[in-house]
C-alpha cells in the first residue's frame, strides 16, 4: 500500500480539528465572549470620554485579543493529550512539524477568525473612524496567527502539567510584546496620518518566521511532555 | 575529541575539578569587586552634569550585560544538552537562569535608583529598563517551567528549548521596544553610550564586568555541584562520595 | 524478515533506575510478553520502543532483511521507523466527538494502511453495527475493540500494546487474541504488557519479566 501524500494528511487533520471544533462550539465562542467582556470593561472602568477611548481604542483591542488568544490555547493539544490521540499524531511517518502546523491553523480558523469577524462592531463601540477598523482588521490578520504559533510552542511545553496556567501565560505573554508593539503602533501612525508601511511589513515578517521556526519547537516539546 | 569532551563532561570528574577551583573563584571575586568598587565610588571623577550619581552605572550597567550574556550563555548550553545530550550542559543550563534573573532583578533596581534623581521617578518606560523587565519575566518563565516538571531530565530538556525560543526573541523585543520608545517620544535620555567616557571611569567599568563575570562561573559552579550530587544521588560515585565523608 | 534489536537500555525515571542493560532481540512472527510488577518500568519501555522516550543509555535498532539487502535504521533518530510500528496505550487513542467511522478513516489516512477496509476491521471487532455512533456513545470495552480496529487496518509491522485486555470482556479478549494470533502469523511483531495470563502458542512468545 501506498502511504497518503503529505497533502492529504494534511488536509485531513485540518478537517478533522474543524469538524471537532464545529461539535464543540461552545469552545469557539468562549474566547469571543471573552473579548467582548473585556472591551466593554474598559469604558466602565476609565470613564465614556470618547476622545479618550478613541485614543485608547487600538490598545484596548489588541490585549484584549492577545488575552482571549491566549486563553484560548489551551484547547489546541489539551483534548489531544486527554484521550491519547497525541500520541498516535507523533507516532507516525509524517514530519510531527507539519502536523503541527494543520493543527494551528485549525485552531487559529476555530478561534482567532470569529475575534477578527466580530472586532469592527467592538471598534465602533470604541470610535473608531471606518478607515482605521479596517487596518484594525488588517493587524489582526497578520497578528493573531503569530500568537496561535508562538502560543503552540508554550502549549506544547505544558501540556503534560496539571497547573499549567498561570505559567502558560508567563511563558507566552511577554513573546507576545512584539507583535502588540508594531500592530498598535501601526493604527495609531494611520491615525495621525503617518505612513505605515514599515510597521506591515514587520508584522507580515513575524507571520512568515513564525510559520516556518515555531513548528520544530512545537512538535519537539509535544515529544517531551509525552515522555 | 568527542570522548575527551564526554570524559571532561562527566559528572564525576567535574565535580572535582569545579570542587578544586571554587576557592580560586570565590578569592578573585572579592578581590575584583572590591578593586572595581573601590575604582567606581572613589577614584573615578565627579560626573559634571549628573554628579555622584551616575555612579550606580559600575553596578548597573555590568549587570545589565550579565543579564543577556547568561540568558545567551544559557541558551547555546541547553542546545548542546539537548543535541549531544551531555548531562553536564543541561544542569549548566538550568542552573544559569536565578543566577541571570538575580542579576537582571539588579539591573532593574539600580535603574529604578539611578532614575529617582534622573527623571524624578522611580519608574519610567524607558526602552532599556523596558527590554530589562521583560528579559526578568523570560528568566522567571525558565524557572517556573522546570520546577513545574517533575522528572529533571525531561525538565532540563524542557527548559532548553524555552531558553532557545527566547535566545531568538530576545533580539526581536529589544529592537520591538526601542522602536515603541522612539515612537511615544518618552523620557529617551543616552544614557550610557557618551562618544567619549573617562578612561578613569572606563577602567573600574571594566574591572565590575570582569568581577561580574568571574562571580557568575562561581556562582555557576556552585549550584552546579549541587545539582549534580542531587541527580545522580543513585549513583556509584555519590555513593562513594558520601561514604568518603561520613568516614 | 523484520528485526527488532535492543542493546543494554537502561530507563531512569525519576531519578529511580526502573531497568538497566536489558537486551533482547524480536523477529517476524515473535510476540514479546513484558511481565512485572506495577512501576517496574513496563510502560516506560514501551515508550521507549515507540520512539517517544530516550533510554538514559542503550541502542535500539530497527532492521529489514529482504532477499538482497539488509535495510538498518535507529530508532529514536528516524521518522520512517514510526511508520513500520502501531501503539496502543492506556488511552484508547479515539475521539470521542467523532464516530466510529471518522476516527478509522483519520487514523487509515495517517497511518500507512492495508488491503483491510474500514467494514472489515469493524466486523473483526465486532462493531459494524455502530459505525455511525459517536465514540462518546460506546461502551469502554467497545471504545478499546475501535482501538484495535485501528491497529488491524494500520498496516504496520510491528504492535505495541499496553495492556489491551482492559475493559474487555471474555469476548472481547478471546477477539483481541485472535486478531494478535492472526497478525503474527501474517510475520508482523507484537510487544505488549499483560495482566491477564495469555494464551498464545509457546513458541511465539518470549517473555521478559522486569521485576527480576
Amino acid at each position: 500500500m501506498k502511504e497518503a501524500s503529505l497533502t492529504k494528511v494534511f488536509i485531513a487533520l485540518l478537517k478533522r480539528d474543524l469538524l471537532l471544533a464545529y461539535r464543540h462550539r461552545a469552545e469557539i465562542f468562549n474566547p469571543m465572549l471573552f473579548f467582548i467582556l473585556v472591551i466593554t470593561l474598559f469604558p466602565l472602568g476609565t470613564g465614556a470620554d470618547t476622545k479618550l477611548l478613541q485614543t485608547m481604542a487600538p490598545g484596548i483591542i489588541w490585549v484584549a485579543a492577545l488575552l482571549a488568544a491566549m486563553l484560548s490555547l489551551d484547547t489546541i493539544f489539551r483534548s489531544d493529550f486527554e484521550d491519547g490521540s497525541l500520541e498516535l499524531l507523533i507516532l507516525n511517518s509524517h514530519p510531527t512539524s507539519i502536523l503541527v502546523l494543520a493543527k494551528v491553523l485549525a485552531h487559529w480558523l476555530a478561534t482567532g477568525l470569529p475575534l477578527i469577524i466580530i472586532s469592527p462592531f467592538l471598534a465602533l463601540f470604541l470610535g473608531l473612524d471606518q478607515d482605521v477598523i479596517g487596518l484594525l482588521i488588517v493587524t489582526l490578520l497578520l497578528g493573531t496567527p503569530v500568537l496561535s504559533l508562538v502560543g503552540a510552542v508554550a502549549i506544547a511545553l505544558t501540556v503534560g502539567l496539571k497547573r499549567g496556567g498561570i505559567l502558560l501565560s508567563l511563558l507566552v505573554l511577554p513573546l507576545y510584546v512584539p507583535v502588540l508593539i508594531f500592530a498598535t503602533n501601526a493604527i495609531e501612525m494611520f491615525s495621525s496620518g503617518l505612513p505605515i508601511t514599515a510597521q506591515l511589513w514587520i508584522l507580515s515578517s513575524f507571520l512568515l518566521l513564525s510559520i516556518t521556526l515555531t513548528p520544530w519547537p512545537t512538535a519537539a516539546a509535544l515529544k517531551l511532555s509525552l515522555s | 575529541m568527542m570522548k575527551f569532551i564526554y570524559m571532561m563532561a562527566s559528572p564525576p570528574h567535574f565535580y572535582r575539578l569545579a570542587g578544586k577551583w571554587l576557592p580560586w573563584l570565590s578569592g578573585i571575586t572579592l578581590l575584583l569587586l572590591a578593586a572595581g568598587l573601590y575604582g567606581g565610588l572613589i577614584y573615578a571623577p565627579t560626573d559634571y552634569q549628573q554628579g555622584e550619581s551616575y555612579r550606580i552605572i559600575f553596578i548597573h550597567v555590568p549587570a545589565a550585560w550579565m543579564s543577556l550574556f547568561i540568558y545567551i550563555a544559557m541558551a547555546i548550553a541547553g542546545a548542546i544538552g539537548l543535541i549531544w545530550r551531555i548531562k553536564l550542559a543541561e544542569t549548566v543550563a538550568v542552573c544559569s537562569a536565578p543566577i541571570g534573573a538575580g542579576f537582571t532583578l539588579l539591573a532593574l533596581i539600580t535603574g529604578s535608583m539611578w532614575g529617582k534623581p534622573m527623571w524624578g521617578a522611580w519608574w519610567v518606560w524607558d526602552a532599556r529598563l523596558t527590554s530589562e523587565l521583560l528579559l526578568l519575566f523570560l528568566y522567571l518563565g525558565v524557572m517556573s517551567l522546570y520546577s513545574a516538571i517533575p522528572d529533571k531530565r525531561v525538565a532540563s530538556r524542557a527548559v532548553a528549548l524555552l531558553a532557545l525560543v527566547g535566545v531568538v526573541n530576545i533580539p526581536i523585543i529589544h529592537y520591538s521596544v526601542e522602536w515603541w520608545n522612539t515612537l511615544h517620544q518618552g523620557p529617551t535620555v543616552t544614557k550610557f553610550d557618551k562618544p567619549s567616557i573617562d578612561v578613569r571611569m572606563l577602567i573600574p567599568l571594566m574591572v565590575m564586568a570582569v568581577a561580574f563575570k568571574v562571580y557568575y562561573v562561581w556562582a555557576l559552579f556552585l549550584r552546579v555541584r549541587v545539582e549534580l550530587l542531587e541527580r545522580e544521588r543513585n549513583t556509584q560515585w555519590v555513593k562513594e562520595l558520601l561514604k568518603m565523608n561520613k568516614g | 524478515m523484520d528485526f527488532l534489536q535492543a542493546t543494554n537500555l537502561t530507563c531512569i525515571r525519576d531519578d529511580r533506575t526502573l531497568f538497566s542493560q536489558l537486551s533482547f532481540s524480536l523477529t517476524s512472527g515473535q510476540l514479546l510478553l513484558l511481565e512485572g510488577e506495577n512501576g517496574s518500568g513496563k510502560t516506560s519501555l514501551l515508550r521507549i520502543l515507540c520512539g517517544i522516550r530516550l533510554p538514559e543509555q542503550g541502542e535500539l535498532i530497527w532492521k529489514q532483511v529482504t532477499d538482497n539487502e539488509t535495510h538498518q535504521i535507529a530508532v529514536h533518530s528516524n521518522e520512517s521507523y514510526a511508520g513500520e510500528m502501531a501503539f496502543l496505550g492506556h488511552l484508547d487513542g479515539n475521539k470521542l466527538d467523532l464516530t466510529v467511522t471518522e476516527n478509522l478513516e483519520f487514523s487509515k489516512t495517517l497511518m500507512r494502511g492495508n488491503n483491510c477496509s474500514i467494514n472489515q476491521a469493524l466486523e473483526k471487532v465486532n462493531l459494524n453495527l455502530f459505525d455511525d455512533l459517536l465514540v462518546s456513545n460506546l461502551s469502554a470495552g467497545q471504545r478499546r475493540r475501535l482501538s484495535l480496529a485501528r491497529l488491524i487496518l494500520s498496516g504496520a509491522s510491528l504492535w505495541i500494546l499496553d495492556e489491551p485486555f482492559t475493559a474487555l470482556d471474555k469476548k472481547g479478549i478471546e477477539m483481541a487474541e485472535k486478531e494478535i494470533n492472526e497478525h503474527l502469523d501474517q510475520g508482523g511483531m507484537v510487544v505488549m504488557t499483560s495482566h491477564h495470563s495469555v494464551s498464545f502458542d509457546n513458541k511465539k512468545i518470549t517473555r521478559i519479566n522486569l521485576s527480576e
